[in-house]
């Protein structure tokens, strides 16, 4: 057996060869086996997933053709993502122990599509970081080596997926955290328009950047899980009411006569040239499928890091100030109120954090909010501007995701060369555009990853060119050695 | 009306009997320069984030709270249209410009009451600015600036077992009232005395009542107030060192705290001494101000736009329906009514304090006559008012009531005393004045021949009273009409009884 599709699972399950039940014991038996070597989870959630297996039974047999093709098919959630009476900590101790009250709209639109949660995925603590290693739980590994890493922030979603134990899993993107561990995890990662889904229960870390979205093994289900959880929410004011549109509709257009722009920028220096070489393969079969290329320019690129290294922080300064051990999580206890906050804080937060938190505490700060929260906020959109220019010429950009291959645990142990891992995914996020992370090789036995990125609000021209090219190779069917015990 | 009488007089209106001797001669060197900043809680439904109730008085701990406003991980605000609203008429109410464009910021601080370890406030473009608000002060006009009114989220509040947070020995957080929505007026440094500005609060307090976003409790913290205050040698433009006042909550406070913090300065001063730019906090048991953080702790708010609220666009079109739902001011409203019922300048003030009393006042004065109406409201009424804490508006009889009532005694049915009885009778319980006339016969006996009769009889019982007056005691006629009113059960018309008591005693 191999890993299988949400589409293939939802036709299985029509067909009467499998049950949602059964789907979720393999899931969970498989997740147990996996885990030692993994631990792509921070939590299995058994008893709401046998509860939602059987609830999806029933709708199935209700309404086999009215069900989603997400009824009764078992998926993970990045621990970052609420869910009412479930342990959620964001891969942190500040939060270990806290079960939300509320569930948050992404995930509730799943669960009432039928979804079944097998667990809660391991990430960076509050998703800072490109790796996993900066969880407060462990590292999770890569399914294709499980002594590198799988990236991150949402490395266990997309550990999880490459290793075959759930078809799809949600993850948060706030500067590559979707698309760079699907790049080095060998699954599909898609990062939607900034207000497109609801971040209504999405644990923040950067506001103005964060967006949920899928992992899965093929384009086709990134486009269902996406049409399942976007559209408007009345409780996130930052997300566009306007009507969606049918994602999968430009599925099999093909692109014939579309304009793809390559970004020089994104090709040059830094970039692994194994990488570059994948990608520029990637690129040709896309010209061979009619669609024509020309080099582009992004010249501010450059400064996309240093930006995002201050707006980031900012906001996350502010986002974990209700970390403060007065009403749920960890509280070291000390009669003064201020001694309370310093140790629950230092106890409750990895070194990641801290640094995160006093970069962006500085950058607000009387005297240097100028200097740097401004100026970069300058530069922002400076940078989404020069996209709206490129885009007037072409109609979706292709690049490398990530500069490299997965890593070895480890090995990046200086903050810069781990930020260096999102220097082609970040700028898509402080534009607020769609892009999307697809298999398209190996250097030379670890996945590669073919960055798509189209203009605000045309998701689903990033589906069309990333199904265009996965339906015309194999990559995608690669199976990670763990995957080949999926059942 | 008690209404009334809180609402204008109180401690409002009455400087002249609570202002504080001046002991200190060296204030009159100085000039004070006062600024006040008010905190307003607005009058909606729900929060300014959240679906919660805005009604948190009188509930258990933490029952009126949500996600939202607990500021549980992943929750996010969504803005209440009505706050807005109530801010851009208050706002208008003030004569301050709406930009078409505003926004909110986070103003970052750690305090237990402070859930999100942030304030979602206004800082660089709120949604109002460059008011102004008039008012008189011991006759003479004063014009104080508005600097801005913006709109904001209240905080939680602290039950410490000691005196403050730092020396507790625990601390419980309430968050009852975390969110609901505060507008902030913030007035220029306008004010020149503890009168000007205690007339200044009255008067924004009033207005913020009429236009109905604000209930001005001060006791109970819907309508707070702090000050700036500085001294500077009078006839200069220089600013002295500012201090701000906390912890007034009352007229009295306010006027009783600013005066003692001039007369400290200007002991400072005159002594040679330096003040220190410092907030202090009025200690009411004390009678004085006391130091509570000076300069060098102020806070770093590290204010940055709310990146979970895309800006606000009101246009001039929302600005225009916004002022169109404006009722007329009270200073506007009271130099109507003067003219239109020839009402005199107190009168109408007294009259106009609450909307709801110019309402009734409106509502009588259209049934009886003005002047009627006007000695019946700020007489017996505002008594009763008073007396009973049921404003008439909220009381049984109610504005219909009262005047069914004069309307019987405008038209002679019943005499004043009974009208009175029938006041304070029907107050509370309600009913109609005029089938309770009816019901007991307490209409005024106004039949000549019968009232003639029981002339001659009181006449005829009190021949010694009767010969005093032939005799030219004017006062013997006052028994005599005495005795016939009770002999009548109080039914008697005065004016009558005393006509044909000198007809018979000519
Ligand atoms: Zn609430």
């Amino acid at each position: 057996m191999t890993a299988r599709t949400i589409t293939q699972l939802a036709h299985e399950l029509r067909e009467g060869s499998t049950t949602p039940r059964r789907l979720l014991d393999n899931a969970l038996a498989h997740a147990e086996a996996a885990e030692p070597s993994l631990h792509a989870y921070l939590a299995l959630t058994r008893e709401l997933a046998e509860r939602q297996a059987d609830e999806a039974g029933r709708m199935l047999e209700r309404d086999p053709d009215g069900a989603s093709p997400l009824c009764g098919v078992p998926m993970a959630l990045k621990d970052v993502l609420c869910v009412d009476g479930v342990e959620t900590t964001a891969g942190s101790r500040i939060l270990s122990g806290w079960k939300p009250p509320y569930t948050g709209t992404a995930v509730q639109r799943l669960f009432d599509a039928g979804a079944v949660c097998v667990g809660k995925t391991n990430c960076d603590e509050f998703a800072m970081g490109s790796s996993t290693e900066n969880s407060a739980f462990g590292p999770a590994g890569n399914p294709w080596d499980v002594e590198r890493v799988p990236g991150g922030s949402s490395g266990g979603s997309a550990a999880t997926v490459a290793a075959g134990t759930v078809p799809y899993a949600l993850g948060s993107d706030t500067g590559g955290s979707i698309r760079q561990p699907a790049s080095l995890s060998g699954v599909v990662g898609f990062k939607p328009t900034y207000g497109r889904v609801s971040r209504y229960g999405l644990i923040a870390f950067a506001s103005s950047l964060d967006q949920i979205g899928p992992l899965t093994r093929s384009v086709e289900d990134a486009a269902i899980v996406y049409a399942a959880i976007a559209g408007g929410d009345p409780r996130d004011s930052t997300c566009d009411p306007r009507p969606l549109g049918d994602p999968l509709e430009t599925l099999g257009r093909g692109v014939e006569g579309l304009r793809l722009g390559v970004p020089r920028e994104y090709m040059g220096e830094g970039i692994d040239p194994d990488v570059r070489a994948r990608v520029e393969e990637a690129m040709a079969v896309l010209e061979g499928l009619g669609a024509s290329l020309r080099e582009v320019s992004l010249p501010t690129t450059h400064a996309g890091l240093s930006t995002y290294y201050i707006i980031a922080p900012a906001e996350c300064s502010s986002n974990l100030a209700r970390y403060d051990g007065v009403r749920f999580g960890l509280r070291e206890d000390d009669p003064s109120l201020t001694e309370m906050y310093l140790r629950t804080r230092d106890r409750g937060f990895g070194v990641e954090v801290k640094r995160r938190v006093m970069l962006g505490t500085y950058a607000l700060s009387s005297g240097y909010y100028d200097a740097y929260y401004r100026k970069a906020q300058k530069v922002r959109t400076v940078i989404a501007e020069e996209f709206a220019r490129v885009f007037e010429d072409v109609d979706a950009l292709v690049s490398p995701t990530s500069p490299s291959v997965a890593f070895t645990m480890g090995d990046r142990d200086d903050p810069l060369s781990m930020y260096m891992c999102d220097v082609v995914t970040l700028p898509v996020n402080l534009a607020g555009l769609p892009g999307i992370s697809v298999p398209c090789g190996f250097s030379p036995e670890l996945p590669v990853g073919l960055q798509v990125i189209a203009p605000r609000f045309e998701d689903a021209r990033v589906f069309q060119v990333a199904h265009a090219y996965e339906q015309a190779t194999e990559w995608h069917t690669s199976q990670s050695p763990l995957a080949a015990t999926a059942a | 009306m008690a209404h009334l009488a809180i609402a204008v007089g109180g401690d409002g209106r009455v400087s002249a009997q609570t202002a504080e001797p001046q002991t200190n001669s060296a204030v009159s060197a100085y000039e004070a320069v006062i600024g006040l900043e008010v905190h307003a809680q607005l009058l909606t439904r729900s929060k300014m984030f959240c679906a919660c109730s805005a009604e948190y008085i009188g509930k258990p701990a933490n029952s009126n709270t949500c996600p939202v406003c607990l500021g549980l991980p992943g929750v996010l605000p969504v803005i209440n249209r009505q706050a807005v609203e109530y801010t851009v008429l208050t706002a208008l109410a003030l004569n301050c410009e709406i930009p078409e464009f505003t926004k909110f910021d986070r103003k970052n601080y750690f305090y237990p009451d402070l859930p999100k370890g942030y304030q979602i406030s206004q800082y660089d473009m709120p949604l109002s600015r460059n008011g102004w608000l008039e008012f008189e002060v011991e006759g003479a006009p004063v014009r104080c600036g508005i600097t801005r009114v913006h709109l904001e989220e209240d905080t939680g509040t602290l039950h410490h077992a000691g005196d403050v947070l730092q020396s507790a020995r625990s601390s419980l957080v309430d968050l009852n009232r975390a969110g609901v929505p505060l507008m902030e007026i913030v007035g220029e440094p306008d004010l020149r005395s503890a009168e000007a500005a205690r007339e200044y609060l009255v008067r924004l307090r009033q207005i913020l009542m009429y236009i109905g976003v604000n209930d001005g409790n001060l006791e109970q913290g819907s309508f707070r107030c702090d000050a700036n205050v500085s001294l500077r040698v009078r006839g200069s433009d220089a600013l002295g060192t500012k201090v701000e006042i906390k912890n007034m909550n009352s007229f009295r406070a306010v006027h009783r705290a600013l005066q003692y913090e001039i007369e400290r300065q200007a002991a400072v001063l005159a002594g040679g001494g330096t003040l220190v730019q410092e907030t202090r906090g009025w200690v009411e048991a004390r009678g004085a101000t006391v130091s509570q953080r000076s300069k060098e702790y102020a806070h770093d708010y590290r204010y940055f736009p709310e990146p979970d609220l895309p800006p606000l666009a009101l246009d001039s079109a929302y600005t225009e329906r916004v002022r169109r739902t404006m009722p007329e001011l009270p200073a506007a409203r009271a130099q109507r009514l003067q003219e239109k019922f020839g009402l005199s300048a107190y009168d109408a003030a007294v009259l106009t304090a609450a909307r709801e009393d110019a309402d009734a006042y409106e509502a009588l004065a259209s049934q009886v006559p003005a002047k009627l109406a006007a000695n019946w409201l700020m007489g017996d009424v505002a008594a009763l008012a008073n007396e009973r804490r049921v404003a008439l508006h909220r009381s049984g009889l109610g504005v219909d009531g009262l005047a069914a009532l004069l309307r019987l005694l405008d038209a002679g049915t019943i005499n004043g005393p009974t009208a009175k009885a029938l006041l304070e009778e029907l107050y509370e319980s309600g009913g109609d004045p005029a089938a309770v006339v009816q019901e007991r016969g307490l209409g005024q006996l106004d039949d000549e021949a019968a009232l003639l009769a029981i002339v001659d009889e009181v006449i005829a019982a009190n021949a010694a009273a009767a010969a005093d007056f032939r005799a030219g005691k004017e006062a013997a006629l006052g028994r005599l009409v005495g005795q016939v009113m009770k002999a009548t059960g109080g039914k008697a018309q005065p004016q009558l009884v005393n006509r044909l008591l000198r007809e018979r005693l000519a």
